[in-house]
């Protein structure tokens, strides 16, 4: 079988002693693009976050298994050399370290050592990459995410997650704050990166990422839980008649995770 | 509670050494007089750091240092201080306090820059020194330290470039200080006259881990008007060496002093940068980065005073600290009355990369005036966990990464040196206290 599976196994989050997500199953196969919808305050980015392994989150129940290997036993490096990524909502400022360093690092970090990419051949793949995303090239020698716009750390999520090339990604709002051009180029990345060896996890509120990247499944989140999975049609319908009819559906009054009683 | 330190050397022996060198007759007498004063005066009292056991009175004051005849000669260690596919046309290199090597280009020579030893300086250029020695900048009798400084003054270099020379290649100064008892009273006095530009930079090193002595150096940086001087520095005194460390700045009007300082010593450690904004619309940006590891305490002092009007002065200062290091990083900025519409911008932060060290970052704003502006920043704290897991999470190692955000946090003093190899060396030495 082609590509890596993630499997999502009754995952419960915590965070400072707050339940956040209360059982989500999931799984996502090399080939696949998975969109997780939902209002705000449903637990998607929380989802995103506890699967890499972010430090506020505590994993109180259930299992995340990449290939069938524990990825909740992994520390964060692991994972990313596992083969997973996370493009962040909120990408960290690294004062004194350039982007070109970072990237460089990165790529190395996941080829190992011994085979560590030449100078040339990185300079070579990071110019083709900053080229396909319309990036100006002095981005490269300032400090990673110092000072830069919404937009140009939403493509800077998208150009390492171009040069790492992932077995599966998991993009979180990656279109939040973006204009309309940004947006294009943005889905034109990730759908260059479409085959049979990549799967993607793609977290929106927002419908109109999904006019530019068509997913095979569209996952609801409300309350903690995925509380709807279908077809891209499924995302189509809340295009047009927004999340309450799920909501009168299942029978949730607030779709948001309640606070502790 | 101070002990009392009795000094080895007295009049007698500054008469015959100061003889021995040939120095002019107003030297003397400053040594002399700073003598007598250094009896009298107290140590410095830098704020929250008791150094009354410290070492000032350990060490030995002459030591030879021989003259080299090729740059091959040097140690690998001070090799690593050129840039070898670029040798430098402007180097002085002092061994313990005896020049082993000096070079000066004809261009600059022929433009009447100076740029020699101190004592070399004191026989033909002596009334140019003696115009600025311990005038402008320092005095004698602050403390103990800068009198005791003036009179067992042992080493140094002079630099001084003409009105309007504008010097574009670096002047690069290496103290070596090579034998592991000889205490350095080092005196660096560089001054630009109206107009000109120039870039300087210093490295001190030394090996006596085991060895105890004393560095006693005091520098002293003067821009006339409407002059930019650029001054970089790497520390490196090694564990048994006890640092004051004194650089201060002057700047008349018009007039730039911009600082990278690299304070990497390994033993116990005052160092003060202060630069007095003198003249209208002078300008100085003041960057310093530290690390402590072992035992050791330091003290570090930024400090930028406006006298002129419409003066900016800009302090950075970071530190990172381990093992059961103390630190205390004193950023300060003061306005005197007069100074309208200057600007003092001052931040101060320190990594703690170990429970036991210890680091405060004391932002302090002195304003005696109305119409200016001026802000501050100071933090200290882990490496940032979320930072940490952002790194990681494209697959680089905890230790890498907490690598890269410390070499990142150092950056800004280690970007700004004009020589390749000076910078690296830093890197170098970053590394090497850090891990």
């Amino acid at each position: 079988m082609a590509g890596s599976t993630l499997e999502i196994k009754n995952l419960h989050v915590s965070i400072e002693d707050k339940e956040i997500l209360k059982g989500v199953d999931l799984t996502i196969k090399g080939g696949e693009f998975h969109a997780v919808m939902g209002p705000n305050g449903t637990g998607k980015s929380t989802l995103a976050s506890a699967i890499m392994g972010h430090p506020k989150y505590e994993i109180t129940e259930g299992s995340v298994l990449l290939d069938g290997e524990d990825v909740l036993e992994m520390e964060v490096d692991e994972r990313a050399r596992a083969g997973l990524f996370l493009a962040m909502q909120y990408p960290s400022e690294i004062s004194g370290v350039t982007t070109s360093d970072f990237l460089r690092s990165s790529m190395n970090a996941r080829r190992g050592e011994g085979n560590e990419i030449s100078l040339m051949n990185f300079i070579k793949e990071m110019d083709n990459v900053l080229d396909y995303l319309e990036i100006d090239k002095n981005m490269a020698q300032r400090y990673l995410n110092e000072g830069f716009s919404g937009g140009e750390k939403k493509r800077n999520e998208i150009l390492q997650l171009m040069l790492l090339k992932p077995e599966i990604a998991i993009l979180d709002e990656i279109d939040s704050g973006l204009d309309i051009d940004a947006l294009k180029v943005v889905s034109k990345g990730i759908n260059k990166l479409r085959d049979e060896n990549f799967g993607c996890l793609i977290i929106t509120h927002y419908q109109r990422l999904l006019n530019y990247i068509t997913p095979d499944k569209v996952h609801v989140m409300m309350q903690g839980r995925v509380v709807k999975s279908g077809g891209p049609e499924l995302a189509q319908r809340l295009e047009s008649e927004g999340y309450e009819w799920i909501k009168e559906e299942l029978g949730i009054e607030d779709e948001t995770i309640e606070q502790n009683a | 509670m101070t002990v009392e330190t009795k000094l080895p050397y007295d009049k007698e022996y500054i008469d015959q050494f100061s003889k021995e060198r040939n120095e002019p007759e107003w030297m003397r007498e400053l040594r002399f007089q700073a003598l007598e004063q250094a009896d009298a005066l107290e140590l410095p009292k830098p704020d929250k750091t008791k150094i009354g056991k410290w070492n000032f009175s350990q060490f030995k004051h002459t030591a030879p240092g021989d003259a080299i005849q090729s740059l091959s000669e040097l140690p690998s260690e001070l090799q690593e201080f050129l840039d070898q596919d670029n040798l430098p046309e402007n180097l002085l290199i002092q061994r313990n306090h005896s020049v082993a090597y000096s070079t000066l280009s004809k261009d600059l020579q022929g433009k009447g820059v100076i740029f020699t030893d101190i004592f070399t300086a004191l026989e033909k250029h002596g009334d140019l020194v003696k115009r600025y020695y311990m005038k402008d900048a320092v005095s004698i009798d602050e403390h103990r330290l800068t009198a005791l400084h003036a009179a067992l003054m042992n080493g140094g270099v002079f630099v001084y470039v003409p009105k309007n020379v504008e010097v574009e290649v670096p002047l690069q100064t290496i103290f070596w200080q090579e034998d592991p008892e000889l205490a350095l009273f080092n005196h660096v006095l560089v001054v630009a006259d109206e107009g000109s530009s120039l870039t300087y930079v210093e490295n001190y090193i030394s090996h006596n881990e085991q060895e105890a002595t004393v560095a006693n150096v005091v520098t002293e940086v003067i821009a006339q008007d409407n002059a930019k001087i650029s001054f970089g520095a790497v520390d490196n005194f090694a564990q048994g060496t006890t640092a004051y460390n004194n650089r201060r700045g002057v700047a008349y009007r018009d007039a730039t002093v911009d600082w990278a300082l690299g304070q990497m010593n390994d033993g116990n450690t005052v160092s003060e940068n202060i630069t007095h904004l003198v003249g209208e619309n002078s300008l100085s940006n003041a960057k310093t980065v530290s690390v402590g590891r072992g035992n050791q305490t330091q003290n570090f002092t930024a400090k930028i005073v406006h006298f002129g009007k419409n003066s900016e002065g800009y302090i950075l200062q970071h530190g990172v600290m381990k093992d059961k290091s103390t630190a205390i990083f004193n950023g300060i900025g003061k306005i005197e009355h007069g100074a309208s519409k200057s600007n003092a911008e001052q931040e101060s932060r320190v990594l703690m990369l170990s429970e036991k060290a210890r680091g405060d970052a004391n932002p302090i704003l002195l304003i005696d005036e109305d119409d200016v502006t001026a802000g501050h920043a100071a933090s200290v704290g882990r490496v940032d966990p979320v930072q940490l897991y952002y790194l990681m999470s494209r697959g680089i190692t905890q230790e890498e990464a907490e690598r890269l955000i410390i070499h990142g946090f150092l950056a800004p003093v280690v970007n700004q040196l004009p020589i390749e190899a000076v910078k690296n060396q830093l890197t170098q030495v970053i590394e090497r206290k850090v891990y």
